[in-house]
């Protein structure tokens, strides 16, 4: 089945039809039966042995190939053949950890990055509201009026096409439980969160903005190389995309300010 | 802590990323992913970190003279400052001049 986020389709193989079920199930809207596979990744329903189940996913490049693993998967990617392998156990949160981790790793080289963000589309434009644990992410999409689309409540999608930010949904959901829509726009905000007890808009200058949004962003390769990379791209972004602090009392009426 | 005196010479350390954006500098390191937010004072000190200049240099041609700091106040500030970078590998101390290759 091809899974495409941000753009990208994925061709997640398995020979396991519950498997398969379980994954229509979770990317419903993101399963683009349609769209020609630029990667692919082979799914083998094996868990890994010896590896301590709650330890941290840890990633690391090995003669040109990134290697991952968790408590519940190991997985190698190769950027260049664009395929890889998972071996994981037969629950959906290691295959979406992967997809994740792969994400980043193809995101990185092009100036895009995935971010502790929910974001929306209003009036065509796409904007995100990032923040730490409990700033307020999940708040702001569960307050969206009907006008609004949903791109994600968790983790935003950030891609530089021709020189521009867009924002894609994703299927990687928080507390809201749903994924977004997989729909895409350019980028016109980025809010950093602070629950308060009014609703106002700040600028912010923009060392202390990329300071918080390198706070924000998934990267999970501690090497020299993608550590630059992010820095750069989150340099560029807040360079390119308008970077306020929204200051907000949790109820609707915050988003007469967006869009 | 690193310790680091008047008589240090202070150099960029190569594992890093590096922006200045207005007057600020934004410093992250490759080692630990640690980020620091650098204001004037201390952008004027990271440019000047070359390894050939005492810190004590850097404080009176850099810091002094375009802050209008009193020495002594400024090159405490710098100690501290500099032990603060160094302690996260950021910049290099020595109490010889550093070849530029070793750091860059």
């Amino acid at each position: 089945m091809v899974i495409e986020i941000g753009g990208l389709p994925i061709e997640v193989q398995t020979t396991d039809a519950g498997f398969a079920r379980l994954l229509e199930g979770r990317y419903g809207g993101f399963v683009t039966p349609d769209a020609k596979p630029e990667f692919a990744l082979r799914v083998e329903l094996r868990p890994p042995e010896g590896f301590d189940a709650d330890a941290d996913a840890e990633v690391w490049l090995e003669g040109g190939e990134w290697r991952m693993q968790r408590g519940d998967f190991r997985a190698c990617w190769n950027p260049a053949e664009r395929q890889g392998e998972v071996f994981q156990s037969a629950n959906p949160y290691a295959i979406d950890s992967v997809l994740r981790i792969v994400h980043t790793l193809m995101l990185a080289p092009e100036g895009g990055f995935l971010l502790h963000a929910s974001s929306a589309v209003r009036n065509g434009k796409a904007f995100l509201f990032s923040g730490v644990s409990e700033a307020g992410k999940t708040t702001m999409a569960r307050l969206a009026p009907e006008d609004v689309t949903l791109l994600t409540d968790e983790a935003s999608y950030v891609r530089k096409v021709d020189g521009s930010y867009f924002a894609y949904g994703t299927p990687f959901a928080g507390e809201l439980g749903e994924p977004g829509k997989n729909v895409c726009a350019p980028i016109a905000a980025l809010y950093l969160l602070r629950k308060a007890p009014e609703n106002r808009i700040d600028p912010i200058d923009a060392a202390e903005a990329v300071r918080r949004l390198l706070r924000n962003i998934l990267f999970f390769a501690h090497q020299a190389e993608p550590v630059r990379q992010v820095f750069q791209s989150a340099c560029a972004f807040v360079a390119a995309v308008p970077v306020y602090e929204l200051s907000f009392f949790p109820d609707p009426r915050v988003w007469d300010l967006i869009g | 802590m690193t310790m680091a005196s008047a008589e240090s010479y202070i150099a960029q350390s190569p594992d890093i990323a590096c922006s200045t954006l207005g007057d600020d500098t934004i410093i992250m390191s490759t080692l630990d992913s640690t980020v620091f937010l650098l204001n004037q004072v201390g952008t004027a000190i990271w440019k000047a970190a070359d390894g050939a200049t005492s810190l004590a240099r850097i404080v009176q041609e850099k810091v002094c003279t375009e802050f209008e700091v009193p020495e002594a106040q400024a090159l405490a500030d710098a100690e501290e400052f500099v032990a603060e970078l160094a302690e996260h590998g950021i910049l290099a101390v020595s109490p010889e001049p550093v070849p530029l290759k070793e750091v860059r």
